[in-house]
């Protein structure tokens, strides 16, 4: 992590609707200096909103932004110290490459050999210098989208907003570019903020992520911590895959459902138990508490994941195991299974 | 089944056919008068000369084309100003209105070309509801003379022609990807600098388009010369009407006509080749 302690971006009781629509409700985020930061929801929870909101072209009902703990959200967007990449990427079609970078800095009057020097920098970073000349038709997509990357980052931005900016391209080019995004985050030293839907992206990319859902915050943490101790069960369910057990807590201290016992620390009452595939230990029948049946197997190249039939759950639970050394596992084979109770969460 | 070029082309023919039986051959026909002399009593005498093209360069005609030239002009520019900021106003509407509005623009068309022409000498004229209007607001002086000017003859164009260019310019700004406004803001651009280098260039070939509409109607125009400028102010409509229906000099009146669709077709030209090479520049855009 590279993100050090003050925060850059403070987002106070932030809140925005559309007529009756409440988009964006009453979030509070500080966002740290040098932070790759993830904005993370399903579509239609706000996420856009708020970066709008963030951009200058939309203004907020409620709440303040600060920046650098000045208050911006009086500011229209060309005065603010952020820019946006947008998800279409907007780049002009009637300006070559270079004069697409050039723009942003002809706007803050800077002298030409000063842009020339900025712009040539940025195209050499950003493997573009060989297309300066090139109109936006005439690039690929994977292309305009290192253009809108550098068109932002020659700014210099104190915080840059990137709104869905892998969504265009294929699944290899989006892994490679998710990587690529870091490392130019890193050398810039600039504060990024990314809108996605995607919750691997936000894995793999993010020091820290907020996970939004209708307009409200549901959790703000880093990766590992949102993965294991999601805050309710839609951030469970949201990020990664998560098996849930429907069962009761009783006096005891012990979650029960049919066949199956875990130690749980929570309330007596109706329960949902909450385990990652990679949690669930499986053996030869009989050895293990929990006994079932294979339904399915999926083949994910690294590691399997057996779908596993038990009388706890109405869908099979999803077991992942490693794909060298697991055994011979077929469809049909009874088996036996058992919960890390250490690492399952419970709702209530 | 496969497709082969023939089959577009049938489907062509029926337009094809009616342009030339009834658009290029009878202009070919009149146009050819323009290499004949004028007979003694009229009509055209079939001896081959160039006297007629040498007459459309004399200074006293050539300032009449010119002199149109410049009133087209003027009025193309009128309807630009005018019809610009009413396209974006219609574009930036909310998207279920738009259709309404469009509706209310082009609404005069539904009406004959005469009476709207007619209209206006009703509210120009020295007893005109304007005057009336200005009399009934206390101005006591001399009724103003705005009918039977150039100004009335501007005027008239541009309001006839007016629709055309909102429709041209609409099309092109209602196509323009909205964030590309807010990319060029986000980038330190503000208002006006961002409708300079960003929005007006892209919609140059929808101002383009409806201005070459405005100026190659008005320039042939005759009605609206004769009506609001009274035939004081010659154009080249004018020009070409009286020598076929007065003067009875048809070789001549081709001749200027011949001029005149020179001039048409260069400028279409030129607009067609500028919008080609503008569209071929945001069609990458417009995908996403």
């Amino acid at each position: 992590m590279n993100a050090s302690s003050n925060p850059i971006l403070r987002i106070e009781g932030v809140g925005k609707a559309f007529g009756p629509v409440t988009a964006v409700d009453n979030v509070t985020l500080d966002i740290k200096e040098n932070e790759f930061f993830a904005l993370l929801g399903p579509s239609g929870c706000g996420k856009t909103t708020l970066l709008r909101m963030l951009a200058g072209f939309e203004s907020p009902n409620a709440g303040r932004i600060l920046l650098e703990g000045e208050d911006i959200s009086p500011l229209p967007p060309e005065k603010r110290p952020l820019n946006l990449m947008f998800q279409s990427y907007a780049l002009f079609p009637h300006m070559t490459v270079r004069q697409n970078l050039s723009y942003g800095l002809e706007m803050e009057r800077l002298d030409k050999a000063e842009i020339r020097r900025r712009v040539d920098e940025t195209l050499a970073t950003t493997d573009l210098t060989q297309f300066a000349d090139r109109k936006p038709e005439q690039l690929s997509g994977g292309q305009k989208q290192r253009v809108a990357l550098a068109r932002a980052l020659v700014k210099r931005p104190k915080v840059l907003l990137l709104d869905e900016p892998l969504g265009a391209l294929d699944k290899k080019l989006r892994e490679k570019m998710q990587l690529e995004l870091k490392r130019m985050q890193h050398e810039a030293g600039i504060t990024f903020i990314i809108v996605t839907h995607d919750q691997e992206e936000a894995l793999v990319m993010a020091d820290r992520m907020a996970i939004l859902k209708d307009g409200r915050l549901l959790q703000v943490g880093a990766p590992e911590e949102v993965y294991e101790r999601p805050a309710d069960r839609f951030v469970a369910n949201f990020i990664g895959v998560m098996n849930f057990i429907e069962g009761t807590v009783g006096a005891d201290g012990l979650f029960r459902a049919e066949g199956l016992e875990v130690k749980a620390a929570g309330n007596a009452g109706p329960a949902t138990l909450a385990v990652r595939p990679e949690n669930i230990v499986i053996g030869p029948p009989g050895d293990l508490p929990v006994s079932g049946v294979i339904v399915d197997i999926a083949y994910h190249g690294l590691d399997r994941v057996l779908h596993i039939k038990t009388a706890a759950t109405a869908t099979p639970l999803q077991v992942r195991i490693p794909a060298s050394g697991a055994g011979n596992w077929k469809i049909g084979d009874a088996l036996s299974l058992k919960i890390d109770p250490v690492k399952c969460r419970l709702f209530q | 089944m496969s497709f082969n070029a023939t089959r577009p082309n049938l489907l062509a023919a029926p337009g094809v056919a009616w342009l030339v039986a009834f658009m290029v051959v009878p202009c070919v026909l009149v146009l050819s008068y323009a290499f004949f002399q004028r007979g003694v009593w009229g009509g055209v005498e079939y001896t081959f000369t160039l006297e007629n093209f040498a007459r459309v360069l004399d200074p006293l005609y050539a300032k009449i084309f010119l002199n149109s030239a410049r009133i087209a002009l003027t009025a193309t520019v009128v309807a630009i100003l005018i019809a610009y900021p009413a396209a974006y106003a219609i574009s930036r509407a909310p998207r279920m209105s738009q259709p309404i509005l469009l509706f209310f623009a082009v609404l005069p068309f539904w009406s004959n070309y005469l009476i709207r022409t007619y209209a206006w000498i009703v509210l120009l004229n020295r007893e005109g509801l304007i005057n009336n209007l200005l009399r009934w607001l206390g101005y006591t002086g001399e009724p103003l003379s705005m009918l039977y000017t150039e100004s009335a003859v501007i005027t008239g164009l541009v309001y006839n022609y007016l629709p055309f260019v909102i429709l041209a310019i609409y099309s092109t700004l209602s196509r323009l990807n909205p964030e590309l406004m807010e990319a060029s803001r986000d980038l330190g651009a503000g208002p006006v600098r961002t409708f300079l280098r960003v929005t007006l260039p892209l919609t140059l070939p929808g101002v383009a388009a409806g201005g070459v509409f405005v100026f190659v109607l008005s320039i042939g125009n005759f009605v609206t010369p004769a009506l609001l400028g009274g035939g004081r102010f010659q154009m080249v409509g004018n020009l070409v009407y009286d020598q076929f229906l007065t003067a009875n000099d048809w070789p001549f009146g081709a001749a200027l006509g011949a001029a005149l669709i020179l001039t048409m077709i260069v400028l279409l030209l030129l607009q067609a080749r500028a919008t080609a090479h503008a569209s071929g520049e945001s069609k990458g855009e417009a995908s996403q």
